[in-house]
């Protein structure tokens, strides 16, 4: 039974943790924007090639 | 006469043009000088990326970038106004690009620092359309940056604090509450499953009694915290006397609560609280859905948006930036070629080519004359010209229609209040239900399973699927819209919209496109002679038609005219050289048009001969014909324009001869005209508008639906906003939302199948925890699966983009 009750407390505070990294994206702003993000990653690299010329 | 058929797409903007006026730079082609400045100064700075992302990414380079254009950004008082931050060493501000359009725009402003080493940072807002600037006080400044901002195409939208209301920003509260729902909706589900299929074994009665006191307290900031919305607005509509679709949903909530916390502190049952946390996880989430409108469009403006910040004010002959409030009467200043004159004033130097067309829908340029009266909101199209100020900003006549108690009226458009009046209707009919079953029971001596059918009843007959059809619905819709380029205040638009029957239109930049109507000639090579002739005539003519040919003749003189007679709105006759000429519409002159261009025409007969025609092209927007074809099937239709009654003729063509065509209309009148139909024939009036002169009848009409005819224009104050390419989907698009409203229907009777299979356990008081755990989240997926399917597939059917 007291290993049930580990589980119990493991997985509640591993959701716990889900729940905080998500109240913390909130606050960051992940949510602002949709879009930007997603292609900001693609034209960085080339981008980095050109500084080095 | 003919257009070269040779034509190819600039390099940068992507705009056609003909090839023999080419620009062109490291072979690549260019319509302008603008554009291929904009290449040759990213080629410069190796950021030609910009080019690859996407095929012409670039905005067309319209006008030449003036000099001084924004010298006024170095009043510190106007900076204070633009900016967010300020030390010694660092300032940060946001502008406002409206251009921003694609993931080249993004490469180009992220890279902006290429240009100026003055600038640290930039981060661009795609969804809003903002860039966050940071820059060095020493190395630059805020004049510098909007001015490279400008150079590369991007030129900002400045407004200064108060005027701005700025566009909605999501609620991030919202966003916490729906995760914390989530959560503890996961975490009671994992509790409760091993409840239901637990084996009945009294050593593990213990664990199980503590995962539903462990559920227990999971539950209650759900009910407390993410729950707490239903909870405030059915408070507030019930101390102002009617019931909204929250308090059914509150008193769901509150009794499902009771009842389970009953339950479990007498061990009697397992209580449903994973029911209720999923409810509530579901119901928050089409909340979510349907308050998602794109963020980057303003539905409140103020006119002041659509004029400019400062203008030069002339002191002792030099021009000082000046901020357009604090122009006193007397004041002698300056506005540029394209600038909205911001306050009445008198003309006192250069000639001003004045476009009221955004005032009063005039599509005529008014040429003023040197000592006339000016009034504010009119664009000149001219070069520079002075104007003496005769009254402050405060009290110009734009502003005090503005300021008609009338324009900041808006009434609750009574859809909300529909759906109210059901939920109302639902409650009672849940209540005489639970409290029937009740009665029932307490007759049959059942004393246990009275309460049983009572709280079950209610908490089954839970109106959260109504409330769920609803929002996951719209929140559909909404996006559906916005594909499409229709882009609603909030959700209640699309009822609105579904209950339309009279759809009233502006005429100018609503259905024809902003700018000078062009003149075509048709018919045999004038003689030289023949055409100072002409002029000569026309120069006597008042009609409007006769000045657009006169300045397309482009002639210097006129020759005085001894004998002539002008039939007033069909032509005029005159003796000139020994030759008879008649000039005007078709039956004027006797004959019948050779060409079948829409606009109105202008013959020419010389001595009988019909030597050709004039036409004056009404560029009528693509597909506006078919569009009043599709709608006057199913509404009435009106025209209302501030505009002159020259295009009578071929409005009437487009139209049914229903259809009431109105000119002349001050926006006072068209105001009063939607006022009159609400009034008398009392149904649901749409307007669709475009400029300051329809703000009060956009804002009279129950649905006022504003055309943006460029990606980065401004729009008056409206309840949707349609992209002037999709202005032809316009019936598609209202016979959408009508679907919503069956869409809703039935996804709340297949929901309700669901229900009333647990009520009718219910009602006997034998609904087991399991079944009602099972029949929640079937019930909430399918209503959002199946109206996620059907919106999209009605959508297709309509032939509107659902991708």
């Amino acid at each position: 039974m007291s290993v049930i009750i580990i589980l119990l407390c493991v997985s509640f505070l591993i959701s716990l943790g889900f729940l905080f990294s998500f109240f913390w994206s909130v606050k960051d702003g992940q949510y602002d924007d949709s879009v930007s993000p997603a292609n900001k990653i693609l034209f960085d690299t080339k981008n980095i090639k050109n500084v080095k010329k | 006469m003919h257009t070269s058929r040779l034509a190819t797409k600039c390099y940068h903007c992507g705009n056609e043009f003909q090839v023999n006026k080419h620009h062109s730079s490291d072979e690549k082609t260019f319509c302008c000088s603008g554009c291929k400045s904009v290449y040759e100064l990213l080629n410069e700075n190796n950021l030609c990326n910009y080019y690859e992302l996407n095929e012409h990414p670039g905005q067309f380079i319209q006008k030449e970038i003036r000099k001084e254009k924004y010298a006024f950004l170095e009043d510190p008082k106007i900076q204070v106004q633009l900016i967010q931050f300020q030390n010694k060493n660092f300032t940060h501000l946001t502008f406002y690009i409206p251009q921003i359009h694609c993931s080249s725009c993004l490469f180009l402003l992220e890279n902006i620092y290429k240009f100026d080493s003055g600038i640290i940072s930039s981060y661009v807002n795609f969804e809003r359309k903002e860039v966050f600037i940071q820059f060095n006080n020493e190395k630059t400044s805020l004049r510098n940056v909007v001015e490279t901002l400008e150079k590369i195409g991007y030129e900002p939208h400045l407004s200064l604090k108060g005027f701005e209301s700025s566009p909605q920003a999501y609620d991030k509260a919202l966003l916490y509450k729906i995760g914390f729902a989530g959560f503890a909706f996961a975490n009671i589900m994992i509790y409760s499953l091993a409840d239901y299929f637990a084996v009945q074994d009294p050593i593990e009665a213990k664990l199980d009694l503590l995962f539903k006191y462990f559920s227990l307290i999971l539950s209650i900031p759900v009910l407390l915290y993410s729950a707490s919305d239903f909870f405030r607005s059915a408070a507030n509509s019930l101390k102002q006397r009617y019931i909204n679709i929250d308090v059914p949903i509150a008193l769901a909530l509150i009794i499902t609560f009771s009842k389970s916390v009953y339950e479990i502190s007498t061990q009697s049952g397992s209580g449903y609280l994973d029911s209720m946390a999923g409810i509530v996880f579901f119901m928050l989430l089409g909340r979510w859905m349907q308050s998602k409108t794109i963020s980057s469009l303003s539905f409140d403006r103020n006119f002041r948006n659509f004029f400019p910040i400062a203008v030069n004010k002339l002191v002792d002959g030099k021009g000082v930036p000046t901020l357009i409030s604090e122009l006193q009467e007397k004041d002698i200043f300056q506005i540029h070629s394209q600038e909205i004159i911001p306050v009445d004033c008198i003309l006192s130097k250069g000639i001003a080519k004045l476009d009221y067309s955004f005032v009063n829908g005039e599509s005529d340029i008014h040429e003023a004359s040197i000592g006339e009266l000016i009034y504010a909101g009119a664009r000149q199209t001219g070069s520079k010209i002075e104007l003496i100020t005769l009254k402050p900003l405060s009290q110009n006549y734009l502003n005090n229609l503005w300021n008609n108690p009338r324009y900041n009226k808006k009434e609750n458009s009574g859809f909300q209040i529909l759906f109210d009046k059901i939920a109302l209707y639902f409650t009672i009919g849940v209540l005489l239900l639970g409290f029937g079953s009740f009665a029932y029971f307490y007759f049959q001596g059942e004393y246990q399973l009275m309460w049983n059918a009572l709280t079950t009843v209610l908490i089954v007959a839970c109106p959260c699927a109504l409330l769920l059809s609803q929002t996951y619905t719209y929140g559909h819709i909404l996006n559906l819209f916005q594909k499409n380029k229709f882009f609603i205040r909030n959700a209640e638009v699309i009822s609105a919209l579904s209950e339309i029957k009279h759809i009233v239109f502006d005429k100018t930049g609503t259905i024809t496109e902003i700018g000078n109507s062009s003149v075509k000639y048709f018919g045999r090579k004038l003689k030289p002679q023949e055409m100072e002739n002409i002029y000569s005539i026309l120069s006597n003519s008042m009609h409007p038609a006769s000045q657009n040919v006169l300045s397309y003749l482009n002639q210097k003189e006129a020759k005085f005219i001894e004998h002539f007679k002008e039939t007033l709105g069909s032509g005029i006759e005159a003796w000139i050289d020994d030759q008879h000429y008649k000039m005007g519409s078709v039956q004027f002159v006797g004959t019948q048009s050779q060409t079948d261009i829409m606009g109105t025409k202008i013959v020419v007969a010389i001595d009988q001969e019909i030597v050709g025609e004039f036409v004056i092209e009404t560029p009528y927007k693509k597909g506006i014909k078919a569009l009043f074809q599709k709608l006057t099937k199913q509404f009435k239709l009106s025209i209302l324009t501030g505009d002159n009654d020259r295009e009578r003729d071929n409005l009437k063509k487009l139209v049914s001869e229903e259809t009431e065509l109105k000119f002349y209309q001050s926006p006072e009148q068209k105001m009063n005209y939607i006022q009159q139909l609400q009034e008398q024939k009392s149904v649901p009036v749409m307007m669709v508008g475009d400029g300051l002169n329809d703000a009060g009848a956009l804002l009279q009409s129950h649905v006022g639906v504003a055309v943006m005819n460029q990606a980065n224009s401004f729009t008056p104050s409206s309840d949707a906003i349609i992209a002037s390419d999709s202005l032809d989907k316009l019936d598609s698009l209202i016979q959408l939302s009508a679907k919503s409203k069956s869409i809703i229907n039935y996804t709340f009777i297949i929901s309700a199948i669901y229900n009333l299979t647990g009520l009718y356990y219910a009602i006997q008081g034998t609904l087991s925890p399991v079944i009602a755990a099972i029949l929640m989240p079937i019930s909430s997926i399918s209503i959002i699966g199946i109206s996620y399917f059907w919106s999209r597939y009605s959508a297709k059917i309509l032939g509107l983009k659902i991708n």
